[in-house]
């Protein structure tokens, strides 16, 4: 008798950048086994980072499909729009579908992103108070900024940062209000922080940290002002980022075991099932340059995680999971990369770029380089990098007057020459 | 509309249509030309869509903007004299016939 499940195939539970990566690479490795793809959304995987960065009032004007309808079709991927997975057998190695449908795999791979946490005050329930996760919430907020004179950004992170941005270069009145000391206060260092502070006041965006929002007023059903811990603020159109959580509550109902995230070990396995993987948004899991379990909301973390075990399910050659993270966050006019991941004890040194708009911050712990924040620098990223993924690893000696991109290519004509 | 090959490191070709308006990557990506990763969308942030224009056509396409031009030195694959970011070659009618090689590695 063989095992449940087996010659059934893989499902794959989400169509984010995470769900889509995993069935991108389990055909590209040459799987030939049925791929089924569950995602709760109406229409094509998409992209997701587009949808703070530009007001948009029709979906084309996006333009954010990862792929055509074609992509799917010629690599015999059973894409299922608008059905979602509703329970997990994992005795029997099957999934339960909002329909009641019942379709077995032999892996299971969990791609269900994280879903905002919402606002929890008076008045979140009015007209003209949104959150942006979907393509739909973007264009809402789209619609809503053609004619918006006075937005409030509630949170000062990077959704809420881009948003505002996106906001004022509409001519409209901007306020973020964030409840912490600081913007983006676990994001970026300190030192960025204030930085991007200065950067965003000057270009009118008020900002009120420290700041908590008490409640949200609405006249007729409409938001009109927004109470916070300094005054009112008049609105009528308040944006809300205030953080996300992981949609794991599939695996937390199956038994798998969860702790903000469904926990896996370095292969992307569940710790509790080893024909469940989990991938993105709603997975935690160790990295060799963190202490301990991380979660981590990127969209490199989603294609490389998802790739990753797409081609270890092909039977390709798979490691354990160790990219180097890297994130991007458009603010307007400021361009914001991290490469690596800084703790809160790390040392800092801000360096100018080669221009005023340029910025770096490197951030050494024991002697050396971990992470890289750059400002409107992206080939000071790239450097940043390729050096983080080399030996020896950058000392603070090695910075001492230079760039990372002075070393990078100081480096690379060494290995050149030798 | 401007037919594009990207030939693949071994050696294999697709043959996309191109939008004119649209950018290289893009066409890459829309018809799941492998190689092209392009993780960062197409905002010149994470060069994952380098290519090689084909030595014959690289006075056509032009040379890369400044930005870009730092950030091909810091690509996965070596740089080379007709070196772009595809997310940064605009595609006209003028492009049609063009052939780009893809590089080994992205990331």
């Amino acid at each position: 008798m063989s095992a449940p499940g087996a010659g059934s195939g893989v499902v794959v539970v989400g169509g984010g950048q995470a769900g889509f990566s995993v069935v991108q690479a389990l055909r590209g490795a040459g799987y030939e086994g049925p791929v089924t793809v569950f995602t709760d959304e109406p229409r094509l995987p998409y992209q997701r980072p587009p949808l703070s960065k530009k007001a948009h009032t029709e979906p084309e004007g996006l333009g954010v499909d990862l792929v055509p309808e074609t992509f799917y079709r010629e690599r015999d991927i059973d894409l299922r729009l608008g059905e979602y997975v509703a329970a997990i057998d994992t005795a029997a190695c099957a999934v339960t579908t909002g329909s009641g449908e019942r379709v077995p795999y032999e892996h299971l791979v969990l791609a269900t992103g994280a879903r905002n946490r919402p606002l929890p005050v008076p008045g979140a329930e009015l007209s003209g108070v949104h959150a942006l996760r979907s393509l739909d919430d973007a264009l809402a907020i789209g619609r809503a900024l053609t004619t918006a004179r006075d937005v409030v950004v509630v949170g000062g992170g990077f959704i809420g940062l881009e948003l505002a941005q996106v906001a004022r270069a509409r001519g409209a009145n901007v306020t973020v209000v964030e409840l912490a000391d600081r913007l983006l206060s676990r994001a970026v260092s300190p030192q960025l922080q204030e930085h991007l502070r200065q950067r965003h006041e000057r270009d009118g965006i008020r900002i009120h940290t420290g700041t908590a929002v008490e409640r949200i007023e609405g006249k007729g059903g409409q938001v009109c002002q927004v109470l916070t811990g300094q005054g009112p603020l008049p609105a009528d159109l308040v944006v809300y980022g205030i953080g996300a959580a992981p949609r794991d509550e599939l695996a937390r109902d199956a038994g798998l075991a969860v702790d903000d995230g469904v926990v896996v070990d370095e292969q992307l396995r569940s710790v509790s099932d080893p024909r469940v993987f989990a991938v993105g948004d709603c997975a935690r899991h160790p990295h060799p340059h963190a202490d301990g379990l991380v979660r981590l909301e990127s969209v490199q973390n989603a294609i490389d995680q998802g790739a990753l075990v797409g081609r270890r399910i092909a039977g390709g050659a798979a490691g354990p999971y160790e990219s180097l993270p890297w994130f991007w966050s458009d603010q307007g006019p400021v361009k914001l990369q991290i490469a690596g991941l800084r703790a809160s004890t790390d040392e800092v040194r801000v360096v100018p770029g080669d221009t005023p708009e340029r910025l770096a911050a490197y951030a050494f712990r024991d002697e050396r380089l971990v992470a890289v924040e750059t400002l409107n620098w992206p080939a000071e990223h790239l450097a940043a990098r390729r050096l983080l993924q080399q030996d020896p690893p950058v000392s603070p000696a090695d910075l001492a007057g230079a760039t990372l991109g002075a070393l990078a290519r100081a480096r690379r004509t060494k290995e050149v020459r030798a | 509309m401007p037919i594009v090959i990207f030939e693949l490191p071994d050696g294999t070709q697709r043959k996309v249509t191109a939008d004119a308006g649209t950018v290289l990557m893009q066409a890459a990506v829309s018809n799941g030309v492998d190689g092209i990763v392009a993780e960062c969308g197409g905002n010149a942030s994470c060069a994952t869509c380098h290519v090689y224009v084909d030595e014959r056509h690289g006075e056509l396409v032009g040379p890369p903007n400044d930005v870009e031009d730092e950030m091909l030195d810091f690509t996965a694959a070596e740089r080379r004299p007709t070196s772009r970011l595809s997310c940064q070659v605009q595609v006209s009618d003028a492009l049609d016939g063009l052939v780009v090689h893809i590089p080994e590695e992205q990331v």
